[in-house]
């Protein structure tokens, strides 16, 4: 009987409480659906019909960069682990697909030309092996990242560090990481990391319409995975999850363990993370520590400000948003730029937590708010750091 | 053996750059609680107080000497600074905090580029401090690294008696403590946070002093050492002064040794492996306050 | 029914913070069915005492819940074993809708593959539970949005539908006008039918009214034990008051 209640599809009703629960489901899944149509119809046909093949490479750049920022969104936004170390992440999936594509540049049998180049490697390092072989080094890409992730997450969530601890062990991570590859110059190419990377799976990188290809594929699983954060999002785990950012001891009370909610979370961004990488290699032909150190890092967080922390959207939007104004203002104001970037951390960040998501969102209530999922207080994500 | 004390005091010298410039963050961070990515660039605005200062006074000696008190206020009043624009807004966001004031240091930085320029600067150093002493056993120490080393030293007991008997220290702690109970003992505790900000701000500044005679000045040095410094407050435990320096000359041994044994980066991957070991056995870190905080 | 409800036992439960010990030598045993108050001033232990039980804060002696021990367990295990607690501070999660805070409640045995699906329609437990605590035409409502007593309500719905056989409750009634005062001991009484029920509360007026048994605790000990009337006529309890035993004039108890 009280089932009604819940389905009823009555949906708008204007006047009460701010937060109007979803619509009925079969009219939620309409949205979505329309929603991903829509979304697909503007990657997939417009976009590659409006924009140069430069352009276009550059828009697939800002794709992997928005897949780094779904995780985020999903780590930070609904889980409040604000993960400052993704380029880890990004770059095992990045060196993993670049190790393999170095192989299979130079041929079997054959060492990358780096290697040859430095000439302190007599044969193939050991732990380079099994990355020769697609059915290694493709899985690799995002199981490598998630099983770091895994043992990172386990250890600190259970001993309950979190908040600005874990956020200062995710970026130390990050330092650590870019320290050993540079570190290790014979093996991962040092400060230039793994360059000049010609084919992908026997097509040729250099012509346009195998970029076109690698964008597509970028396309799509950027779709993937937002309908997979979707789902998190909404699923009882996200319930959960949300739970758990704003009252882990409540939580732990009810008789969940939040390590293990959290960790499936953090797992899950390191995996898009990983993936994004790993797809960041073929359109942009290059990997390096430059682009996964602490700084990227923190980069990947600041669309995920921009656009909205705790909304499914917001963090593609704000990444891409980011990233392109980044490229369009750096050419002209190197410096502009920099000042900028730091202006909108602190300006988002500190004036606007809920992103530009939560000004559309204030807007248009109703719709809007469908749209990019639950837009509220985001402050209340901070809950578990204090 | 003499190998064995050559690294111990590698180490140690190590441990007292990491005390001198975690310090500060060990008032901010481990007694208020913010999380100042800005730090480093503080350190920074330090060394840059240097460079400038010997412009005008050419003697190395005294514009080093002048520059310890000159940094530390320069500093100190960007840290008041920034705690009065951002930061006292956002006292119940921490990691708000942090991404606000990493943006406040990307501006720093492109700050120190538009005014002294991209590449790095160098300040010369006193005569006094280039040579070497050698010690009985073949020893050989730097006069610079024993310069730092007192004057980290120096910085803790300032710090610590500070602390201890001044009346802005027993404020600082009473709102350390209990900031609710302070304030309605009446102590004016937005006073008090700005004042332990100030010194917070200017350790950072004397740290920046200290750095120059160990390298060059540039405008990203901040980035490099702010996460070091973070970690040693992290696993030094807040709220005490005694964890941070214990864990700073902890982990610079330990660092000399791996670094000794393998390479640098083989050596700061060990110390971060054994810092996420280390807070296992004590996430809240080395030393910290049992008290019954709930939720 | 109450036969077979497990109940609390509690023997030398011991709690130290750096040196200060906050329950000192604990004994008290809670029957199937009860709703046992526990008062004493500040600092005497109470909430610490639960803090221990539900495996917050670390301490020495044994806690039995039924035939189960429960020192040493980790809390959300405590929890599985159905003791279950509210805080001093409301502690629902206010970015969740009622409905959903419940639900989380009760799906803690629920396997990855249930907490993987979206939910539909409302379980029965959480359905029955909105009807106990009077919040079924709020499911929908953010729990942030709630009165102050309307939390409380909801935290004690979330204990049901987790199925707690315990309830902890650390002042479930502070701040709340005199008909949610009411309606929360109703509450209780309801609930106690098939629960065993540990208020910590100041409110004397409630617990004459709602309390079946009352242990006041001073200084980490049990300093008096018994009914609302055999509490309130020891004069150890009364010294404790009042600083000094008293022939006439109202005890707090009564005032």
């Amino acid at each position: 009987m009280t089932t009604v209640a819940r389905d009823s599809r009555t949906v708008v009703d204007p006047a009460p409480p701010p937060a109007k629960p979803a619509a009925g489901p079969s009219r939620h899944r309409f949205r979505a659906v329309a929603g991903f149509a829509f979304g697909a119809a503007l990657l997939f046909a417009v976009a590659p019909l409006v924009l140069s093949d430069f352009r276009l490479s550059l828009l697939a750049k800002y794709l992997c960069v928005a897949m780094v920022a779904i995780g985020i969104g999903l780590a930070w936004g609904r889980g409040g682990m604000l993960a400052l170390g993704q380029g880890v992440f990004f770059g095992l999936g990045g060196y993993a697909m670049a190790m393999h594509l170095k192989l299979a540049d130079a041929g079997p049998g054959n060492m990358p030309d780096f290697m040859l180049l430095y000439g302190q490697l007599d044969e193939l390092p050991l732990w380079w092996r099994p990355f020769a072989s697609p059915w290694f080094a493709l899985p690799a890409t995002v199981l490598l990242p998630m099983a770091v992730a895994f043992v990172l997450g386990s250890l600190v969530f259970r001993r309950r560090v979190r908040g600005a601890y874990f956020a200062i062990l995710s970026q130390a991570l990050a330092a650590a990481m870019v320290i050993l590859l540079i570190g290790q110059q014979g093996t991962t190419g040092g400060t230039n990391g793994l360059t000049d990377i010609q084919g992908f799976f026997g097509y040729d990188l250099d012509d346009p319409v195998n970029q076109r290809m690698v964008y597509f594929i970028i396309a799509g699983t950027l779709l993937a995975l937002l309908a997979l954060a979707r789902h998190l999002m909404q699923c009882r785990y996200g319930e959960l999850l949300v739970a758990v950012r704003d009252g882990e001891e409540r939580v732990r009370f009810l008789g969940y363990d939040p390590a293990t909610v959290k960790l499936v979370a953090y797992v899950v961004a390191a995996g898009m993370a990983g993936l994004a990488g790993a797809l960041f290699v073929p359109a942009v032909g290059i990997i390096s520590p430059a682009l996964i150190g602490i700084v990227p890092s923190i980069e990947f967080v600041i669309g995920v400000a921009v656009g909205g922390r705790a909304t499914l959207l917001g963090p593609v939007l704000g990444a891409v948003a980011v990233a392109w104004a980044r490229t369009a203002l750096s050419e002209r104001f190197p410096g502009g730029w920099t000042y900028l970037q730091g202006l909108l951390f602190v300006v988002v960040v500190a004036f606007l937590p809920g992103g530009l998501a939560s000004l559309i969102g204030l807007a248009r209530r109703g719709d809007g708010e469908r749209w990019f999922g639950r837009l509220r207080r985001t402050r209340r994500t901070e809950g578990q750091a204090s | 053996m003499t190998v064995l004390i050559g690294q111990l005091f590698t180490g140690v010298s190590i441990g007292a750059v990491l005390l001198l410039i975690a310090l500060g963050l060990a008032l901010t961070f481990g007694q208020m609680g913010v999380i100042n990515m800005a730090h480093g660039e503080f350190i920074m605005a330090g060394a840059y107080t240097t460079f400038v200062l010997q412009q005008v006074i050419s003697a190395a000696g005294w514009s080093l000497l002048i520059a310890l008190p000159v940094a530390f206020v320069v500093a100190g009043a960007m840290g008041v600074l920034l705690e009065f624009l951002l930061i006292r807004r956002l006292y119940a966001r921490p990691l708000d905090t942090l991404l606000v004031t990493w943006g406040v240091s990307l501006i720093l930085q492109q700050l120190a580029r538009d005014i002294f320029g991209s590449p790095n600067v160098q300040t010369r150093a006193p005569e006094l401090l280039t040579g070497n002493i050698a010690l009985p056993g073949g020893i050989t120490v730097a006069n610079n690294r024993l310069f730092i080393l007192a004057l980290a030293g120096g910085a803790v007991v300032a710090l610590t008696v500070a602390l201890r008997i001044t009346p802005l220290g027993r404020r600082i702690r009473a709102v350390v403590q209990n900031r609710d109970l302070a304030a309605v003992s009446g102590i004016a505790t937005a006073r008090v946070d700005r004042m332990t900000f100030f010194i917070g701000s200017g350790l950072a500044g004397i740290a920046g002093v200290a750095l120059t005679l160990l390298g060059p000045i540039g405008p990203t040095m901040g980035t490099n050492l702010i996460i070091d410094a973070f970690l040693v407050v992290v696993v030094g435990g807040i709220g005490q002064l005694k964890g941070t320096v214990i864990v700073a000359f902890a982990l610079g041994v330990l660092q000399a040794t791996g670094e000794y044994l393998t390479t640098l980066s083989v050596a700061k991957v060990m110390v971060f492996v054994a810092i996420v070991a280390f807070l296992q056995w004590r996430p809240q870190g080395m030393f910290t306050l049992r008290t019954r905080s709930l939720a | 029914m109450t036969d077979q409800l497990p109940g609390l036992y509690v023997r030398d439960l011991r709690v130290s913070f750096d040196g200060f010990t906050a329950v000192d030598g604990v004994s008290l045993d809670v029957a199937p069915g009860d709703i046992r108050f526990l008062i004493g001033p500040n600092g005497a232990g109470k909430t610490t005492l639960v803090d221990a039980v539900t495996g917050l804060v670390r301490a020495t002696g044994s806690v039995r819940f039924g035939d189960r021990e429960l020192l040493g367990r980790p809390v959300h295990r405590i929890s599985r074993l159905g003791v279950g607690r509210t805080f001093q501070t409301s502690t629902v999660f206010e970015e969740l809708t009622v409905l959903q805070n419940l639900d989380i409640a009760a799906g803690a045995r629920r396997g990855w593959a249930t907490l993987l699906r979206r939910r539909h329609g409302i379980p029965d437990e959480v359905a029955e539970a909105l009807e106990v605590i009077g919040l079924a035409g709020r499911a929908d409502q953010l729990a942030g949005t709630l009165a102050h007593g309307q939390k409380q309500w909801l935290e004690i719905g979330m204990l049901l539908v987790q199925d707690a056989r315990l309830l902890l409750l650390d002042e479930p009634v502070a701040g709340m006008s005199h008909e949610e005062r009411d309606a929360t001991g109703e509450l209780l009484e309801q609930v106690s039918r098939d629960r065993t029920v540990v208020v910590i509360e100041h409110d004397m007026d409630f617990l004459r009214r709602f309390a079946r048994t009352v242990t006041v605790l001073h200084a980490g000990r049990v300093l008096s034990e018994g009914s609302v009337a055999q509490v309130q006529a020891d004069p150890r309890v009364q010294e404790v008051y009042l600083g000094h035993p008293v022939d006439a004039g109202p005890t707090p108890l009564e005032a």
